[in-house]
């Protein structure tokens, strides 16, 4: 069960403005998804190995070789700010 | 069993004030590869503003991280080093958290398969052996580095995405002494594996320690604190002795410790509060989709195995052993990896361990202000040093000219015997010319000679340093003793 207590924590991990009305709902909708999902647990899992990736393949690695394609005034050209070649966000401590 | 093994003796665990302290550390390792653990974006220090910053790195929709397999190798390495046992499996997590320094909203960790588990090293204390136990091992990306100015925060992303390996230890260490030296003994061998540069100053290797405190008696282990910003050895023994102190004097008072992470000052010698368990968070790890698990077969451990160098602790019982070095020479040259090379390609070269060995803790260190890392282009090379031990030892120069040549050697960067040669330094073997000498000297000296012989027999010293200063220290001084004795008798 999902009560509106945890719905604020999650809104306040996940940096999300929530009002009352909203929070009680979502406590409500949310708590609906939970019970759906868990009819999952329901099946027995034991001695089965909990899956990572549906695919078959093995450790894909790269070698260790430097490529960089873009310069710092393209990966910041769509950065709402900035300052020089620095990203610019509200403040955080 | 191994020689620091059978040495291994039971460290007292101090009591501060009728307290035991508990202390656990984990230690941030930057692997020095050349890209980055998920991407091919340089991994360079000094590189501008979000220079090394790809679309992956800034965290743009529709990019996929690849592996970089010297990750893996380095782990696996170092977990080796380590004494961890190797997971045949290992998978990569999703660590969530909003901060901007992370531009994907997560960390991509190992949580619950790390690539290295159940390990251990020896560290040394005062003679004493005691053994710590490695927790774990795994893989992880770097975050940003992020800037605080008050009205706004300014992020570079050179750093996110940089290869850490976070080593954790057990809750092994009992006093403030022993946590520094088990992370002075990390960074020896990761730099002995050079898989890190060990450069504290740059945050590649960056402590994390976890203190508690109980009665004595008590079984059950106190609070814990974990203590952050812990940028150099000295402070990883400061901010522990503080943090005991300020926790007993909290129990005294009948306070209760908050479980929360805590700052270190250097400048204020103090810890201080920076988040308490209240807004901790919750990370919601999850395995990574897009990664896929990482599979390490028998033979690629031991392809590993076979590249892993000498370990310092191995090392140092070499030199002991083989070398018939004095513990306190072992240990002083195998503290860092490129002083141990250094002597053992002079001991190679001139096959007098013992000299080389004198030579490199006194005049080598004095030239290279102890600084390791200026034995790379250190004027002087193992050969040149070597080559004038030799010369030493076959007595072609005696031990205070070679100090002189050993000093022409950096001012004119050319080889000993060159040196010697210009500069007319050979010693004086010739019993003919010495003979010369000395019946000068004793001519000059007939009073101390009479003295002598009434039975002053101290004067030998003043005769030979009369030589000595004749010949400009070039004299053979065992020819110079068994002329004058002769003489004299």
């Amino acid at each position: 069960m999902i009560d509106k207590k945890i719905i604020n924590n999650i809104a306040k991990l996940s940096r999300i403005e929530l009002d009352e009305v909203h929070a009680v709902q979502y406590a409500k909708d949310l708590s609906r998804v939970l019970e759906y999902f868990n009819q999952i647990s329901n099946i027995n899992t034991n001695h089965i190995e909990p899956m990572t990736t549906p695919l078959d393949q093995e450790k894909v690695l790269r070698k260790d070789v430097v490529n960089n394609i873009y310069t710092p005034e393209e990966m910041l050209a769509n950065a709402p700010a900035k300052a020089g070649n620095l990203f610019k966000v509200p403040p955080v401590v | 069993m191994t020689d620091i093994q059978a040495q291994s003796q039971t460290i007292q665990a101090p009591i501060y004030r009728g307290f035991l302290a508990t202390i656990g550390i984990e230690i941030h390792v930057q692997l020095n590869t050349l890209s980055k653990i998920f991407c091919s974006d340089a991994t360079t220090f000094n590189s501008g503003d979000n220079e090394n910053v790809s679309p992956l790195t800034a965290g743009m929709p529709g990019t996929l991280p690849v592996l970089n397999e010297k990750v893996v190798e380095y782990s696996v390495k170092t977990g080796m080093a380590l004494n961890c046992e190797i997971r045949k499996k290992s998978i990569f997590a999703r660590k969530n958290y909003f901060y901007p320094d992370l531009p994907k909203g997560y960390q991509i960790s190992q949580y619950e398969e790390p690539i290295c588990e159940h390990g251990y090293i020896y560290i040394k204390l005062d003679d004493k052996v005691k053994k710590i136990s490695i927790t774990r091992a795994h893989m992880e990306e770097d975050a940003g580095k992020s800037n605080h100015s008050g009205e706004f925060t300014l992020l570079n992303y050179n750093r996110a995405g940089i290869p850490l390996l976070e080593i954790v230890s057990g809750p092994d260490m009992s006093s403030p002494k022993e946590a520094a030296e088990y992370a002075k003994t990390i960074r020896q061998i990761v730099r002995y594996l050079n898989v890190c540069d060990g450069n504290l100053e740059e945050g590649s290797l960056r402590c994390d320690c976890n203190v508690s405190v109980r009665k004595v008696g008590q079984e059950k282990l106190g609070t814990k604190v974990e203590l952050k910003n812990i940028n150099s050895f000295r402070f990883v023994e400061k901010a522990i002795e503080y943090e005991i102190e300020r926790q007993i004097d909290l129990v005294e008072r009948n306070e209760k410790i908050v479980q929360e992470t805590r700052l270190y000052d250097p400048d204020k010698n103090r810890t201080f509060s920076m988040r308490t368990k209240e807004d901790a968070q919750d990370y919601r790890y999850f395995p990574d989709p897009d990664l896929l698990p990482v599979i390490i077969s028998e033979s690629y451990i031991e392809a590993i195995r076979k590249t892993l160098p000498e370990l310092p602790t191995q090392r140092m019982s070499r030199l002991q052993a083989d070398h018939k070095l004095p513990e306190y020479d072992a240990a002083v040259l195998t503290a860092e990896k490129e002083i141990a090379d250094y002597y053992d390609e002079v001991a190679k070269f001139c096959g007098n361990y013992k000299a080389a060995s004198n030579w490199i803790m006194t005049d080598v260190m004095r030239e290279i202000n102890s600084d390791p890392s200026k034995l790379s282009g250190f004027i002087i090379t193992p050969a040149m040093l070597g080559e004038l031990i030799k010369m030493i030892d076959s007595q072609q120069i005696s031990g205070k000219i070679a100090k002189q040549v050993f000093a022409e050697m950096l001012l004119l960067k050319k080889s000993p015997s060159e040196i010697v040669k210009e500069k007319g330094l050979t010693q004086i073997t010739d019993t003919g010319a010495l003979e010369k000498v000395v019946d000068e000297v004793l001519a000059a000296n007939q009073n101390s000679v009479e003295e002598y012989k009434k039975g002053k027999t101290k004067l030998l010293g003043f005769f030979v340093g009369a030589i000595m200063k004749a010949t400009k220290g070039q004299a053979n001084p065992d020819l110079v003793n068994e002329l004058l004795k002769r003489k004299l008798s």
